[in-house]
Formats: structure tokens, C-alpha cells, sequence
């Protein structure tokens, strides 16, 4: 079995085209598990530690991009969390400090769970990705890219490289159920994105599908329903309505986790929360 | 009723370092800094790693076994399979139900079937995963009710029913005014120790093994592997591996016997280590139950009656189930007084994970449904649930549901008035707190989840007392061994007591401290050239093998005394002589309890206890009541401790042994469907993180107890046993919710 | 890079891998098994737990999730580690934070790792700073109050228990 960590992104592209079963590795927090384990035994792998063009964020314009090889403790910088607040407390929640000092952005999108954390932020923030093979780079927006439960958009040979958000320009909440207060995967949860500048309002909800949960239709309803001058809403009664929809269109499952009635449940109450402190 | 600050402020201070001083425990800095040496930590030269092939299936007979592709994995010594084993050894705790290796058939996933050396643990693994096995899947049977039928065909020659016990108290036709009812139940708690079970296993080249391993008691464990390894007990010697934690999963025999026998086989030292989702199947678990009641009581609130009907799943295997249906009956009623009662338990075997020991050990079960029913007869009343407990509350003198008198202290009423006279606590009710800014989301249901709303945030308080015993029951052999040896003022200490993390190593020191003046003392590492010290279990230990030191200790002391008197010295103070004397002295105490125990009889009577312990909490909790999360916020406790002699590590087992009470409050579960564990991990079987922890207030009841060699009584199991029926009554309170059952889960709130 | 010999920097000594160490295996397992440091303790190996804590350029990480192959030039502190804990080590002990011991080695290195980055962190950093570290014996009670001591705050043992 073979190792291959490479310094410099070209190197590591290479490599996967070489040999498209490499199994990649970034912070390792998923796919650790699975070797300590012996459940996975790859013929190969690619770590992405040392590849510095992974690292990093930097501002262009209105937008953010980050590096894939973000960590979820960077995410947490208060220069970038001033930034991507959402992302932010998305990143808060993932784990314990010990995983969020070594998980990354990147890691967490190609594992693409149902419960990934940062991924309902993503889709509120419509993210899109930037993915690079070799001979070929691509943006890929995340509605596309993430396409199942653990599965993406990603070919064989390609690896995600970055991540480009808007910079934040309203309020951005995260609301993640668990169990327990800390290191809980997530039974529910719910991205909330306000931009003034645009009048626009996005609503992810995780944990609750196969991918982030959206409900466009509804969000073109709401948009309507606030009053962009004030920055406020209409009425109470359109953030009860609109946790409403995003519950209707929750496809949760039951698990060892939960039931799929408390999750859809959950989900009606986060999103009516979310929208009345993004709109006190 | 305080310790330490109460005695220096009467002039009577502790000697330092003695008993009722808090001393550094003596394996601290070890422990600190990575220098302690577990079960799991132990490495020798050429040594092979040992790992088991387990049943996938609940019930199936096993029709093939082909260990050939494991054997031609380079770097595998060899394969042991059940039907190689010529005397079919089985073991057990109470009876040796217990197959070493499954031969015939399996009754649970989990089961042992085969095993493996190699040279490598992955290596190991991936010839175990490589052995080919047969089976034929039988129909399972997992629904304890089912069990208990008698029409339902046994898995196992001894039948489905382990044990079945009525207690009949008093006039079974006996009725009260008032009559309240319920149903409850409590889920599968896991032990869930950090130290996974591991253990070294070196042939002696005679044919005998030495095997270090992480355990609560070396002589039972001994005397079972010698039994399934056909060799005379002399032939094997258990040494003592560092125990990261036991709380009753450590009682059986896990990986005993395979370790011996691969090394055996091989000739060479076989270490054996448990991957986590191993350990989860790799032990027995508190015995998930259900319960129906029906109080009795007089409209002034005196209790009259109780009927119950206690049925405990105890999974595949007997272990010690049998003791603990045992205990759910005889503490089944609460710590009342109950002039009727009529209480039938029943422990059954099902196609289910193994169920035995854990902390509180039937306690727990029945206490989550005498505290509910105390509550709802309260309600039922118009009573207030602290008086309706405080009139009803066994004093010392009183007979219990067994006839049992109560021959020492029962401060039950002093338990509850010190839970309950803590302050509530410093963090103000949800209503009047502003919303959460982003530093102090900890301090709200739902933590870094950020989802609480605090207009939907409810606060709610409970109270809840339990009790149970101290010391072995009905009959079970007890005793503990301790020698003292004395030489130039430091005392050498042997005593085969298991240290899993209470601090019996300190306590030891303490003692000799206390009688003989020793600066130092060095405790021998535990193994079973030593008598038997019994189990570290029915918090049991600080009395017997404490008492053991204790005698031994004093026993020294006469010597030293008559020593000295020879010389022409009286009334030495024993201290001095030590620290001036040369001479050596030795002494070996075996310390027996202060009354037998008798088993109980077809009624359910008999004097089945030593002595008793009793302990009350007071719960408050914060739930948010449309997302159904909790935060359990304060826990206060008032406990029967007899003699607090460590202060700091009694306080050490009331915040452990509270936090894993209100872990069964609101989130351990083992899930088990069809007979498999669904989360047999630390990602889905959650235990309390600091994060979750409640500020813990307690107060240590002191009223020392007649018998007890220091006065003391065991401290480990009581903070454990009424605290998840605290959390539980708080989220009553707070919820108006039911809360028949525990964990309590999000979903059952809303 | 399978199938040679490689080099770790492990509390400030070159310390050298052997070549037969199969390439995924986790740095926690090389620590334990190839170089003689079972201090970093083994109990889920899913980094669920925290008791592998290990710092790694300084940073905080279990080391049952980092590949050991892949923390090659990267200055990796472990629990052995002399002196570097030792302020918190005694607290440990004095405040009555270690009963069974497994967790003991990771809080120690969490703990200092916190302590590093926030000398005087407030009561609610410090339980979120190690919600990553479980322990099944003692509750936290005594932990919190050793940090307390290390802070400098008053340790709570007296008021928590009368």
C-alpha cells in the first residue's frame, strides 16, 4: 500500500489521475475512523496535509473563498468568522476542539453525510465549488454537487480545491439539534441566510434528506413578506408559515437517531426560531 | 453534619494523611503523566495480539466452521475454535451457563465463536474476518414477556427463566384509601468504562499461565479460568492490569480464558485488547426493565401497600442476574416504610446482549418507579412529594418488605432535608435571563446548537430517594484478606482488593497512617499469591478489605504495644514506637462481616443484608419544552456515608456516580433491535461531557454505622441510584409530562 | 514511503519508525506500539473521546485520527512529555481529577492546550475547551477544580460538599 503526500496541489491532481482510487485523506476525522477500524482498506492514499494551496481564505470582491483544507477551528478565526458568521457557528458545533483543530471545509463536503455540518450553511450561502482535476477545474454549485447521502459530483481524478461563499451581508443563523451538548451529530438542523443588499432569504435544513433541505417557492413567498426598508417582517404569523413549509418539505427518515416525526417536527421550530432573530 | 471543617474547628484534626484527610492518591502522579501502566499499556517481547471471531446472528446453530483461510495469512500463529475444546468449558458468575466458545449453537451477536493470534492486530482482524462460519438462523427471542411465558421453548438447558422472586409482606389483600398506578420502564444503560477490557496472558512453559489483566475481583476470576482450562488453580495466576474503570462490567470473565488459551496454544505471550465497538458487545449491561405498580396509601398519606411486578431482560447469559432480581425485589418498594407488599420479580434469558452488574446493580430500575409513584400518589393526595416521603421515611428499627429489621443507621429523613436545603441554583430561571448572547449558549438546553428560545424554556424541579444494600446478600461468601508488613516505619501492604479508579489505594495508606503512624506505605501489586479480597463491587471494599488492613494494622499495633510493655514501656503511642522501632512485624487479617447473611425464602423473607445505604437528590433541569431538549442544571444530594474518611474522593464518587444517574436521565440508551446493539459506539451511545454536567451540592450524612470497621459505608453505588429518578421528576415538573420511561428523549417530551 | 523506515520529532526527540509499520496505522498506534509512549491511551480510537490527545505543531489533535506517516516534520508533544504539564499534573492530583486514570493522560494535554491559548479562560470556555474529553469516573467536578487551581481561582471542593 502506498502513501503518497505531496507539497504542492499539481502533485497531488497528478497523482489522483494516475491512480483514481486513491483514497484521499485532508484532516482524516471520517476516514481514520474507518481505517482504525480495518473497515476500509485502501490499496493507496493521497494526503492532502502538506498542500498549502488547499489552506488559506481570501476576500475577492463580495466574495469569500476558502481553501479546502480549511479547518473547522479556522472557520472560527474572528476574521473570517466576521465574514461567514453562519459558517461560523456551523463549524462551533462540529465535534469536539480536537476534531475542529483537524476536520476541514473540503473533507466535510466530499464526505457529503446527510449530517455534515457545514453543508445546510453552504447551501443557504449557495456556495459553489471549485473543483480541479489535472487537465480540467470546474465551479460546481453545491445543489449540484452534492447529489446523495455521502455521494457527490466529484469524477474520478477530481479534487474539491475551494469553496466560494458571499461575504455576509445580513444576519446568518445555524441551529443544530443533538442529544447531547457537545460531539453529537446533528438530528436536525437549519441554515438561515438574510442579504439586505440583495432583499434575499435562504433556508437549508440538514439531516432532514439525503442533501440540504430547500424550499425555493417558499423563500420567494417570504421574500415577499418582509419589509426590506425596515428589515423586518410583515407579520409574526409568515415565520410560523414558513417553518411550516420547510417541515412539509423535510424528507427525514428514522434512525437510531430519531424519528423521522420529531425531525420534521424540529425542523418547523428551528426555522420559525431562526427567522425571528435574523427578523427580531 | 460536616466533615473535615467541623472536626478542626472542634480541635479534632485528622492526623495528616490519615483517615478523614484527603491525601494525594498515591498512583496520581503516574496516572498525570502516562507513566501507569493499564491492562491495555502492557507489552512484551514477542508477543502475538489475540482477537475474537463473533456470532453476527442472536440465535442460529453453527453447522460449519473452516479456520483454513485464517491459517494461511502469513503472520497468523493460530485459530482456536469451540469444538477443540474437549471439556466444552463454559463459566458464569452464579451459575457456569457460559460457553468459552460457542460450539453448538449462539444466542446473542456478539457470542464468541472463535479465535485468533497473529503477530499483528490488523493481521489478527483480517483473519478473523477470513474464518468461514455456517449457520443455520433459529427463531429468536427477544421480547422479555415472552420469556416469561413458560409455553415458549427454552434457548438454553436451563430454561428461559433465571430467577423469579416474591416478596409477600405483611396482609396480601391489605388496601388503602387511595390506590395509584403506573407502568414504567428503564432502557439498557452501558458501563461504558474508557479502559477497554484487555489483558496479557504468559505461559509459564510448565504448562501454566500467568494472565495480567483489568478486572474487579482476581480470585473469581481465577478460579473460572482454571476451571475452563482444566488446570489446578495453582497453574494460573492473576495479576492485576491498571483498570480504567469498571462499574460492574469487570465482574465476568470477558477475555480471560481466550487469552490463556491462545497463549497456551502458541506457547508465546498473547495480549488481547477490545476495539470500543467490541467492548460495547464484549461485557454485560445494566439490565433494561419493566415495572408495574400500584401504591396504597391512607388519605393522611401513610403508605399501606405496594404491589409491583418487576420483569428485568437478562439477555443470553445468566451472569448475575439472579442477585440482581434479587435486589430489584427486596428495594423494590423504596426507602418506606410499607406495612403490605406483594412484589414479584422476575429475571429472564433472551436472544439479547448479556445483562448483569452495573453500579446501583437493580437499584436504579426500581427506584425510577417507586419515585414516580411516590410522585403521583403525592398528586393523587394533595400532598406535597417531600412530606408525603418525609412521613412515609424508614427510620433505623424499622422491618422492611423482607422482614429484615434495620440494625443500623437509616438517616433517610436527614438524606432528603440535606438534598433539599442547598440553595436552587445561581443561574436564574430562564424567564428572567436575557436571550443567550454567543459566549453562554452552554447555559441553555440545546447548548452551541444555539436553538433555544428562552420564552419556551421551562425550569422544573424534582426530588428523589433511594436506597439499597451494602456488602454481598443472601448468603454469598464474604470476606477480604489483608497483610501488614512493618520494618523501619514503612508498612508493605498486601491485599488483593481490585483498585478500578475509587481510591482504595489511597485509603490504605490512610489507615496505616491513622493506626500505626506510618509516613509510608507501599501496597504490593494486586494478584493471587494473596488471599481473596472479594470483588470491588456492592460498594463493599472500603468495609472488607479496609477492614482487613484495619485489623491487620491493629493487630501490628498490639505487637508493637506489647513489644514496648515487654521492654518495660506502657501506654507507648504505637506511632513513635514505629518510627523509632527496628524490629519487623507482620500481621494477616481475614475480615468477615459483623452478621451472616440468609437467602430468602419462598415468601421473600429473611435477613438478606449486612446493612443498607440510603441517599436522596434533588434535581433542577431546564427544558426547552418545544424541542423536548434538557439541561440538567444542578444536582444537590444528601447521602449516608456513615464516616466520611477521604472527603475529597467521596465527593469524587457522588459527581461520577451523579453523572452517569443523570446520563440514564437523558441520554444513554444501548438500542437494541432484533438482538443487535444499533449504536455500539461513543459516537452514538452518548455519555455526559462536561459540557452536559450539572453543578453537583452535596452533603454527606454522617451518623456512623455500628459494624462498619471505620464507621464507614460504601459510598459508590448511591449517588447512582435516586439521581436519574431526581432528573426525571424535574422534567415532570417542568414538563407536565408523564416520564414513564428512561432515557428521556426529545421526542417524548413534545 | 511503505515499506521504509521514517522519522518522527516526538517531545523533542528524533524517534525512528521501522520499516514494517503498516502505512495506516494511526500515530496514536505508533506511539503506543512502535515507540515505547503508551501514555496517549486507546479508548475508541473514533476520536470520540480525547483520551489520545496529543499536540501537534502546538495544535490540539487526537492522535488516533492522525496517520503517523503523515505527521512526519511536524513537532508532536505527547503526555510524556517532561515538565511541559507539569503545573497541571499537580493540580490533577491535589484536587482529587484522577480516579481511574484513562482519561487522565488526554485531559492533561487538553487542559494545557487550552491554558496555552486563554491563561484565565471564563467557566463556560473551559467546559467547551474540553467537551471533547470524557470521563466516566469522576463526573468533571474535581477537573474543573484543578484548572480553577491553575487559574488561580479558588478550587470549589469546599463548597461544593458540606
Amino acid at each position: 500500500m502506498t502513501v503518497v503526500s505531496p507539497t504542492r496541489l499539481d502533485e497531488a491532481l497528478a497523482a489522483v489521475a494516475v491512480d483514481p482510487s486513491l483514497a484521499v485523506i485532508a484532516g482524516g476525522t471520517d476516514l481514520m475512523v474507518a481505517l482504525n477500524a480495518g473497515r476500509e482498506r485502501p490499496a493507496g492514499l493521497l494526503s492532502l496535509r502538506r498542500v498549502d494551496e488547499l489552506r488559506g481564505w481570501r476576500r475577492d470582491g463580495d466574495d469569500l473563498v476558502i481553501g479546502a483544507g480549511v479547518t473547522y477551528a479556522e472557520l472560527l478565526d474572528p476574521a473570517l468568522a466576521e465574514l461567514a458568521p453562519g459558517l461560523a457557528q456551523a463549524a462551533r458545533t462540529v465535534g469536539s476542539p480536537q476534531i475542529r483543530n483537524t476536520g476541514t471545509l473540503g473533507g466535510n463536503l466530499a464526505t457529503a453525510s446527510p449530517a455534515g455540518d457545514t453543508l445546510p450553511m453552504l447551501a443557504a450561502l449557495d456556495a459553489r465549488i471549485e473543483v480541479a482535476a489535472v487537465s480540467d477545474r470546474r465551479v460546481v454549485p453545491i445543489d449540484s454537487f452534492l447529489t446523495g447521502p455521502k455521494r457527490t459530483a466529484l469524477r474520478p481524478g477530481e479534487l474539491v480545491v475551494s469553496v466560494r461563499i458571499p461575504v455576509a451581508d445580513g444576519p446568518q443563523e445555524y441551529l443544530k439539534i443533538g442529544v447531547r451538548n457537545a460531539m453529537v451529530i446533528a438530528v436536525a438542523s437549519c441554515a438561515l441566510v438574510v442579504c439586505w443588499s440583495r432583499r434575499r432569504v435562504a433556508c437549508a435544513c440538514g439531516s432532514v434528506g439525503p442533501t440540504p433541505v430547500r424550499n425555493r417557492q417558499a423563500e420567494g413567498w417570504l421574500i415577499g413578506e418582509v419589509d426590506w426598508d425596515a428589515r423586518r417582517l410583515r407579520s409574526r404569523a409568515a415565520a410560523e408559515r414558513f417553518g411550516r413549509s420547510l417541515a412539509r418539505t423535510s424528507r427525514p427518515i428514522d434512525d437510531h437517531r430519531a424519528p423521522a416525526a420529531y425531525r420534521r417536527e424540529a425542523v418547523r421550530v428551528l426555522v420559525t426560531r431562526a427567522l425571528n432573530r435574523a427578523f427580531p | 453534619m460536616t466533615f473535615l471543617a467541623d472536626r478542626q474547628a472542634a480541635g479534632v484534626a485528622p492526623v495528616e494523611g490519615g483517615v478523614g484527610d484527603s491525601p494525594n492518591r498515591p498512583d496520581g502522579p503516574a496516572k498525570t503523566q502516562g507513566r501507569f501502566a493499564f491492562a491495555s499499556d502492557l507489552n512484551i517481547e514477542g508477543m502475538l495480539w489475540g482477537t475474537t471471531l463473533r456470532s453476527p446472528h442472536p440465535h442460529a446453530r453453527i453447522t460449519g466452521v473452516d479456520v483454513g483461510p485464517a491459517l494461511a495469512i502469513d503472520g497468523v500463529a493460530c485459530a482456536v475454535t469451540g469444538a477443540e475444546l474437549a471439556a466444552r468449558p463454559t463459566y458464569g458468575l452464579i451459575s457456569a451457563d457460559q460457553p468459552v466458545l460457542a460450539v453448538d449453537v449462539v444466542r446473542y451477536v456478539g457470542e464468541p465463536v472463535v479465535l485468533v493470534a497473529a503477530d499483528h492486530p490488523d493481521t489478527a482482524r483480517r483473519a478473523a474476518e477470513a474464518i468461514l462460519v455456517e449457520y443455520e438462523l433459529l427463531a429468536l427471542l427477544v421480547d422479555p414477556a415472552d420469556a416469561r411465558d413458560p409455553t415458549t421453548p427454552a434457548i438454553h438447558p436451563d430454561g428461559n427463566v433465571v430467577r423469579r422472586i416474591e416478596i409477600l409482606h405483611g396482609d396480601p389483600d391489605a388496601t388503602g384509601d387511595v390506590v395509584v398506578e403506573g407502568t414504567y420502564e428503564v432502557g439498557t444503560q452501558d458501563q461504558a468504562f474508557l479502559g477497554p477490557e484487555a489483558g496479557l496472558a504468559i505461559p509459564d512453559g510448565e504448562g501454566g499461565v500467568d494472565l495480567w489483566v483489568a478486572t474487579q475481583w482476581l480470585h473469581s476470576d481465577r478460579d473460572q479460568v482454571a476451571e475452563c482450562l482444566g488446570l489446578p488453580p495453582q497453574a494460573v495466576r492473576l495479576h492485576l492490569g491498571g483498570v480504567g474503570g469498571a462499574f460492574g462490567a469487570r465482574e465476568d470473565l470477558s477475555l480471560h480464558v481466550h487469552a490463556c488459551l491462545l497463549a497456551l496454544r502458541t506457547g508465546r505471550p498473547v495480549k488481547m485488547s477490545y476495539p470500543r465497538d467490541e467492548s460495547f458487545v464484549g461485557h454485560v449491561h445494566r439490565h433494561p426493565a419493566r415495572m408495574r405498580y400500584r401504591h396504597h396509601a391512607t388519605a393522611e398519606g401513610d403508605l399501606v401497600k405496594v404491589e409491583a411486578d418487576i420483569l428485568l431482560d437478562g439477555g443470553a447469559y445468566a451472569s448475575s442476574s439472579a442477585a440482581v432480581v434479587s435486589n430489584a425485589a427486596r428495594f423494590a418498594a423504596g426507602p418506606y416504610r410499607v406495612p403490605h407488599a406483594v412484589i414479584e420479580a422476575v429475571v429472564v434469558r433472551t436472544n439479547n446482549p448479556p445483562c448483569g452488574a452495573m453500579r446501583g446493580f437493580g437499584a436504579v430500575q426500581v427506584c425510577f418507579a417507586h419515585e414516580a409513584q411516590m410522585d403521583r400518589l403525592a398528586a393523587r393526595l394533595g400532598l406535597d412529594p417531600v412530606e408525603l416521603r418525609l412521613r412515609n421515611a424508614l427510620t433505623s428499627g424499622d422491618v422492611l418488605p423482607t422482614g429484615q429489621r434495620i440494625s443500623g443507621t437509616a438517616p433517610v429523613r436527614e438524606c432528603i432535608e440535606a438534598a433539599i436545603a442547598h440553595p436552587l441554583p445561581a443561574l436564574p430561571p430562564p424567564e428572567s435571563r436575557m436571550p443567550p448572547g454567543e459566549a453562554d449558549w452552554l447555559e441553555w438546553p440545546g447548548g452551541v446548537g444555539r436553538t433555544a428560545d428562552p420564552a419556551d424554556v421551562r425550569r422544573g424541579v424534582g426530588l428523589a430517594v433511594g436506597y439499597k444494600n451494602l456488602l454481598f446478600s443472601e448468603g454469598f461468601e464474604e470476606s477480604s484478606e489483608a497483610t501488614v508488613l512493618l520494618a523501619d516505619g514503612v508498612a508493605t501492604v498486601t491485599c488483593a482488593a481490585a483498585e478500578v479508579g475509587q481510591g482504595f489505594v489511597t485509603l490504605v495508606g490512610q489507615i496505616a497512617r491513622t493506626v500505626l503512624g506510618c509516613e509510608q506505605t507501599v501496597l504490593l501489586p494486586a494478584d493471587t499469591t494473596a488471599g481473596s479480597a472479594g470483588s470491588t463491587s456492592a460498594s463493599r471494599q472500603t468495609w472488607m478489605s479496609g477492614g482487613a488492613v484495619l485489623e491487620a494494622c491493629h493487630e501490628i499495633a498490639d505487637q508493637v504495644r506489647k513489644g514496648w510493655a515487654g521492654a518495660g514501656e506502657v501506654g507507648v503511642d504505637v506511632s513513635v514506637a514505629v518510627a523509632a522501632g527496628s524490629s519487623a512485624f507482620e500481621a494477616t487479617a481475614v475480615y468477615r462481616p459483623p452478621a451472616a447473611t440468609r437467602r430468602l425464602d419462598a415468601k421473600g423473607q429473611g435477613d438478606a443484608d449486612v446493612s443498607f445505604v440510603f441517599a436522596a437528590h434533588r434535581a433542577v433541569v431546564d427544558v426547552d419544552v418545544e424541542l423536548g431538549l434538557v439541561r440538567v442544571v444542578q444536582v444537590t444530594t444528601g447521602q449516608d456515608v456513615g464516616r466520611v474518611l477521604h472527603p475529597t474522593q467521596v465527593l469524587g464518587q457522588i459527581e461520577g456516580g451523579i453523572a452517569q444517574g443523570v446520563g440514564l436521565a437523558v441520554m444513554e440508551e444501548l438500542v437494541v433491535q432484533d438482538g443487535v446493539i444499533r449504536n455500539p459506539s461513543f459516537t452514538d451511545y452518548l455519555i455526559p461531557t462536561v459540557a452536559d454536567s450539572p453543578d453537583v451540592l452535596a452533603t454527606c450524612i454522617e451518623q456512623p454505622e455500628p459494624g462498619a470497621p471505620l464507621g464507614a459505608k460504601g459510598v459508590g453505588e448511591p449517588p447512582t441510584i435516586s439521581s436519574t429518578a431526581a432528573v426525571a421528576a424535574a422534567i415532570r415538573n417542568a414538563t407536565g409530562v408523564e416520564v414513564t420511561r428512561v432515557p428521556v428523549r426529545p421526542w417524548d417530551l413534545v | 514511503m511503505s515499506g521504509h523506515a521514517f522519522e518522527l520529532v516526538v517531545n523533542g526527540e528524533r524517534r525512528v519508525v521501522p520499516g514494517d509499520a503498516l502505512p495506516t496505522e494511526s500515530l496514536l498506534y505508533v506511539l503506543r506500539e512502535r515507540l515505547g509512549l503508551p501514555g496517549s491511551k486507546n479508548a475508541c480510537e473514533q476520536g470520540e473521546c480525547g483520551s489520545c490527545s496529543v499536540l501537534v505543531d502546538g495544535v490540539l489533535v487526537c492522535s488516533c485520527l492522525e496517520l503517523a506517516a503523515a505527521t512526519q516534520g511536524r513537532d508532536i508533544v505527547t503526555v510524556e512529555a517532561s515538565q511541559r504539564f507539569a503545573d497541571v499534573q499537580a493540580a490533577m492530583v491535589e484536587a482529587g481529577g484522577v480516579q481511574c486514570g484513562f482519561c487522565t493522560p488526554g485531559f492533561v494535554v487538553a487542559i494545557q492546550s487550552l491554558l496555552d491559548r486563554d491563561p484565565a479562560p471564563t467557566p463556560l470556555a473551559v467546559r467547551e475547551a474540553l467537551a471533547g474529553n470524557l470521563c466516566r469516573c469522576t463526573g468533571y467536578g474535581r477537573i474543573v477544580a484543578a484548572i480553577e487551581a491553575v487559574v488561580g481561582r479558588s478550587p470549589r471542593s469546599e463548597e461544593a460538599m458540606s
